[in-house]
């Protein structure tokens, strides 16, 4: 899918071979008061991989993505969208690079006052203003089919299980045919029949999307059945990146501890 | 104690100082406490206030939510705001009928009445009451939406939440306050009157023609139009108390209970400023 965003020629000759990650993550630091939560990290998404990040509960998995997406600001390092530095941009420039990301929050993160089809027109009704009511109807019903929640139209989010308010939240995210998709623990909480489908959900959506996808998880299972490269994190560091395989034949204690264990 | 020392206050967390001259070090520590808790609360209030002005007078404009605000605040709250302006209305009634008897002044009392909840109690008991409906409602509402990640979820959907949620919010609060205050004078004025007739029989046409002789538009427009200002107090405080809750349930807790108690203090505190400065510009 051809980018519509205009990077500066700078930007793009400092890259190598002039091919710009769709999300580089540099150097990042990150603290709350005298917590440290990020110390240092550095990764990068292309178009069409998934790169799941993973690591014990509060290591700043979630932090990461919250920085990938401009709720939080680094306190240092860059967080480049297409090659744009997004700390400082003017909230509109933000909102612009926004629309191009889907973000599938931890708790689904869904408004309870909207009903499902309600939640999933929400992105459609702000950002596709030029939709008839027809229009985005049939949108919020093909969204709900993709993933397999066409039935649930009308309830509201407190009627429905926690996997299905990932689903919906999976379809919100998806409304605006992002390039680049955050997937916060989309398997937490769930049963393992519910996990493989939300995974299998995720596979299906990026064979024929081909986005950018970053999941954070702690599901080493879930992580090896989506994602073509892993990073894990420890105490705010990135300790490996690469291949299952390259977690595997780690010689990093860690690794090996958080292999066994998962 | 916590972090805001107005916030402390509002929760009545204020801690007991210790005896002998700790007890002065504590005190003080206290005080310079919550003098620099009020003045972190005031300018985050403030950058807060701009933020919200400037998104809410750049478009996209919300009308959607606005018209959905405008029903919250506005018909939600006129029962409420009239069976108070009607209690008003009786007791002023009692009140007064018993104080001009006194001085053999009962030929003043529909323009007693009329001036009283007109000017007086009609505009601050319906800030009273909306800061406690609407300002709760807006503030557990916002808090809610705070700690489950839905305002969040606006801002990532790069929907601007201080467009969508507060601009809207505190602009129903402005548009309504005048409406729900005519609407307590208006039930306060014939309560007042029906008060009055069950004990000495007097025409409502000539209740109505007595209590307004002689008055201007200057003695009741300013009064009225002053509310405007309590809806911007009630919706911008309730609005800031529930974007940065923080913590779960009680946080929510204490987002609805200090946008009520702080939206009625400065409600108050404003309604002694307006009425100095209506006084002087429209004496």
């Amino acid at each position: 899918m051809a980018t519509t965003y205009d990077i500066p020629s700078k930007q793009r000759a400092a890259e190598p071979g002039g091919s710009v990650p769709v999300v580089a993550v540099e150097n990042v630091h990150k603290s709350f008061g005298s917590h440290r939560v990020l110390n240092g990290v550095s990764l990068s998404v292309s178009r069409g991989e998934t790169l799941a990040v993973l690591g014990r509960s509060g290591t700043g998995k979630s932090v990461l993505l919250r920085l990938i997406i401009g709720l939080e600001k680094p306190d240092s390092g860059s967080v480049r969208i297409h090659g744009e530095d997004i700390a400082g941009l003017a909230l509109d420039r933000m909102g612009e690079i926004r629309k191009k990301m889907g973000f599938l929050f931890q708790h689904a993160a869904l408004y309870d006052s909207l009903t499902v089809a309600g939640n999933v027109a929400f992105p459609l009704e702000h950002h596709r203003r030029e939709m008839s009511r027809a229009e985005r109807d049939d949108r919020v019903k093909q969204l709900l089919g993709e993933v397999g929640m066409e039935g649930a139209l009308d309830k509201m989010p407190s009627d429905i299980s926690g996997g299905m308010q990932k689903r919906v939240g999976l379809a919100r995210a998806l409304a605006l045919a992002p390039e680049i998709l955050l997937l916060d623990e989309p398997t937490a909480g769930l049963d393992p029949i519910s996990s493989g489908e939300i995974d299998d959900l995720i596979l299906k959506l990026q064979r024929e999307r081909q986005m950018a996808s970053i999941v954070v998880t702690h599901d080493l299972h879930s992580a090896k059945a989506i994602a073509n490269r892993l990073a894990l994190l420890d105490k705010g560091n990135v300790v490996i990146k690469g291949s299952f395989e390259d977690l595997q034949q780690s010689e990093i204690e860690f690794v090996k501890e958080f292999l066994k264990q998962s | 104690m916590s972090a805001s020392g107005l916030n402390a206050v509002a929760d009545g967390e204020l801690a007991p100082g210790r005896q002998g001259s700790g007890f002065a070090i504590s005190a003080l520590e206290s005080f310079g406490g919550a003098v620099n808790g009020f003045l972190e609360w005031f300018g985050s209030l403030g950058i807060f206030a701009w933020q919200v002005f400037k998104a809410g007078v750049t478009p996209p404009y919300e009308w959607r939510e606005l018209v959905r605000q405008l029903d919250e605040v506005g018909s939600r709250s006129l029962p409420l705001v009239a069976m108070a302006g009607a209690a008003i209305g009786v007791v002023i009634s009692l009140e007064a009928r018993y104080s001009l008897s006194r001085f053999g002044a009962k030929s003043m009392f529909p323009a007693t009445l009329v001036y009283s909840v007109i000017q007086v109690m009609g505009p601050i008991i319906t800030g009273l009451i909306v800061s406690g409906r609407v300002g709760a409602g807006i503030g557990a509402e916002l808090a809610s939406m705070k700690v489950t990640e839905q305002i969040d979820a606006i801002e990532a959907s790069a929907i601007n939440p201080y467009r969508l949620l507060a601009a809207t919010r505190i602009l129903a609060c402005i548009l309504m306050l005048p409406l729900l205050t005519l609407a307590a004078d208006a039930s306060g004025l014939l309560t007042g009157w029906f008060a009055q007739t069950l004990v000495e029989p007097l025409s409502f046409h000539q209740f109505i023609e007595s209590g307004f002789q002689g008055a201007t538009f200057n003695a009741f427009l300013p009064p009225t139009f002053k509310t405007t200002v309590y809806g911007l107090i009630i919706g911008t405080i309730a609005c800031f108390q529930g974007m940065r809750t923080r913590g779960g349930a009680e946080g929510v807790g204490r987002a609805a209970t200090n946008s009520v108690v702080l939206g009625s203090l400065f409600v108050i505190l404003a309604d002694v400023v307006l009425v100095k400065f209506i006084l002087v510009v429209f004496p």
